[in-house]
């Protein structure tokens, strides 16, 4: 590999006279995953930054190319392990709106209140890990141990803690479990008197001040033009939320609010995040309370699986079974975009059908990809120590950027 | 299909009157609006969108449709927040071919640009920065590409030589 930071090295500057160039990563802690930052410096002051990525670069789009359209779920678990289902339903809804496939309100419903306990299970990683970076320890152990919860709960529907493969094209894998509504309400009835644990810890913590106020600024238009979305653009004060401008899987029927804060530094980030938590658990508390009942899966034979106990007594769905699993199904001609607010921000599954069962072209515009370019206008001028203080407050997923 | 786009989306209409040789073809499919973009006109129609609404560049990507000719397709997926709007923009490629680099209208889109290069091959002309982004440096294929194998060839020890 070719070195870009170290291109000049007898560039000095005018104030001291020397440049450093040093390597920050591609392993160091507060990249959370293999990131490769290039920094130059003068003193204290960072000069350029330049990301390098690619570390953890997989080829799942052309691995998604030779998988039969539901054998591509699972894959999309592993785009982002801090949000596998808004990958998981993303995917879902670009392939059933390419086959016209309307899934029943329970599933819709479920879909919406998974997808926002992973936003919380997503969030308190990044808290935890943010405060850990910055120096407060506790605050990572109280989030890990609310996020274990969430995993339990994830456990308990899809027998799997991250990657869960949970939303299939046409509704869900199986049944809600018994028990999960007693699950999730316990959770959702202590969750708000932890956030203020959380809070306790930092809002007001002089040192956390310090450390995130003013830091990482970048002003919106920057943002927009260097294709930055999420909680970082609501944090500059745009407050556009695809939940809300985009209703998919019935979000319209739910009502929350999109924090803003217009400071777009690495604070106002931290207060929307922990503000978007307290929105998700009233949506999830919504959906506790008006879950319909109904089936889980669409009726459409030969796209989704039929019940077991169907396939001991009638040979259609025995047959039906033996061709979703040997050859798939067909998809008819077309292109979708669909898009979806991940923890992050847009997550869009760019899905294209040539008419055949497997997807001809699916390409996963992942939110980390587009933040993190934004990561040279946040720390340039900055001073090195406030490079981890900006990284964390960016909330990106290596295995996201890389795919 | 353009026709009826022409006359529903007003700043279709604008850009067709704007870029009267830039818009081959439109259509509208499962509500998306798709419209093919003259390869050698895809900077100024994005300058244009950009200054009509489009401030957000959701996108670049490509898509390979070997062996048919022109195989490449290279798409701009474009958002437009204030009126929710979102456009996909097509530039049909053949092997080799170049396309105007649109860094210059959104600084977003080095990146996409870069990974369309590293995964597809297609270059960006007057791109600040095309290097490979996502594989080592020293790769040589481009394997997002149809022919490319899945499953890559044999690697052997014995044939690396040990310093």
């Amino acid at each position: 590999m070719s070195e870009p930071g170290a291109a000049q090295p007898e560039a000095v500057s005018e104030a001291t006279g020397r440049r450093l160039v040093l390597n920050m990563g591609p392993q160091h802690p507060s990249t959370h995953g293999v990131l490769r930052l290039v920094l130059e410096l003068d003193g204290e002051t960072v000069v350029r930054a330049e990301p390098e990525i690619g570390f953890l670069h997989t080829g799942i789009e052309k691995q998604c190319e030779t998988r039969l359209y539901h054998q591509v779920v699972t894959l999309t678990d592993r785009v982002d392990y801090l949000a596998p289902l808004s990958n998981n339903l993303c995917y879902c809804l670009a392939v059933e709106k390419l086959l016209g496939l309307e899934v029943p309100p329970l599933a819709r419903w479920m879909r919406v209140m998974l997808t926002e306990l992973t936003r919380l299970n997503s969030h308190l990683v990044w808290l935890g890990t943010h405060a850990l970076d910055i120096g407060a320890m506790s605050v990572f152990l109280y989030c890990f141990r609310e996020r274990e919860d969430i995993l339990r709960i994830f456990e308990m529907f899809s027998g799997q803690r991250m990657m869960t493969s949970y939303f299939r094209i046409g509704g869900l894998a199986v049944e809600p479990p018994r028990g999960w509504h007693r699950a999730v309400q316990n959770f959702i009835q202590a969750f708000p008197s932890r956030l203020d644990e959380y809070e306790e810890l930092l809002t007001r913590n002089p040192i956390w001040l310090r450390r995130t106020k003013g830091i990482g600024y970048v002003s919106l238009e920057d943002l927009l033009d260097l294709g930055v979305t999420g909680p970082m653009l609501r944090a500059a004060g745009l407050a556009w939320d695809i939940r809300k401008a985009e209703p998919y899987s019935d979000y319209d029927k739910f009502e929350f609010d999109i924090p803003t804060r217009t400071e777009s530094d690495v604070y106002a980030r931290y207060q929307v995040r922990l503000e978007e938590m307290r929105q998700s658990t009233r949506i999830i508390r919504q959906a506790l309370e008006g879950m319909p009942s109904g089936p889980h899966v669409a009726d459409a034979p030969g796209i989704v699986l039929p019940d077991r106990e169907k396939m001991k007594t009638e040979m259609e769905a025995l047959i039906y079974h033996f061709k979703i699993v040997t050859e798939g199904f067909r998809v008819p001609p077309g292109e979708v975009y669909q898009a979806v607010e991940s923890p992050r921000g847009e997550l869009a599954y760019y899905v294209v059908s040539d008419g055949g069962n497997r997807p001809w072209r699916v390409y996963m515009r992942t939110p980390s990809f587009g933040n993190l370019q934004a990561l040279p206008a946040m720390v340039e001028g900055g001073l090195i120590a406030d490079v981890v203080a900006a990284l964390g407050s960016m909330d990106f997923v290596l295995g996201d950027v890389d795919r | 299909m353009l026709q009826e786009l022409l006359e529903s989306v007003p700043v279709i209409s604008e850009l067709a009157a704007r870029e009267p040789q830039a818009l081959l073809e439109g259509k509208r499919d499962r509500g998306e609006i798709t419209l093919v973009i003259a390869p050698s006109r895809i900077a100024p129609v994005c300058r244009f969108l950009k200054e009509r609404g489009f401030v957000r560049l959701s996108s670049i990507t490509a898509v390979d449709w070997y062996p048919a000719e022109p195989r490449f397709e290279v798409v701009y997926h474009l958002h437009d927040i204030e009126h929710n709007q979102r456009l996909r923009l097509k530039c049909r490629v053949h092997e080799g071919e170049s396309l105007e680099s649109v860094t210059s209208v959104w600084r977003g889109a080095n990146w996409y640009e870069r990974e369309v290069w590293d995964l597809f091959g297609i270059r960006f002309e007057n791109h600040p920065n095309l290097r490979r982004i996502l594989l080592p440096e020293d790769w040589t294929d481009h394997p997002l590409r149809k022919d490319f194998p899945v499953h890559g060839g044999r690697y052997d020890y014995a044939d690396q030589e040990h310093p």
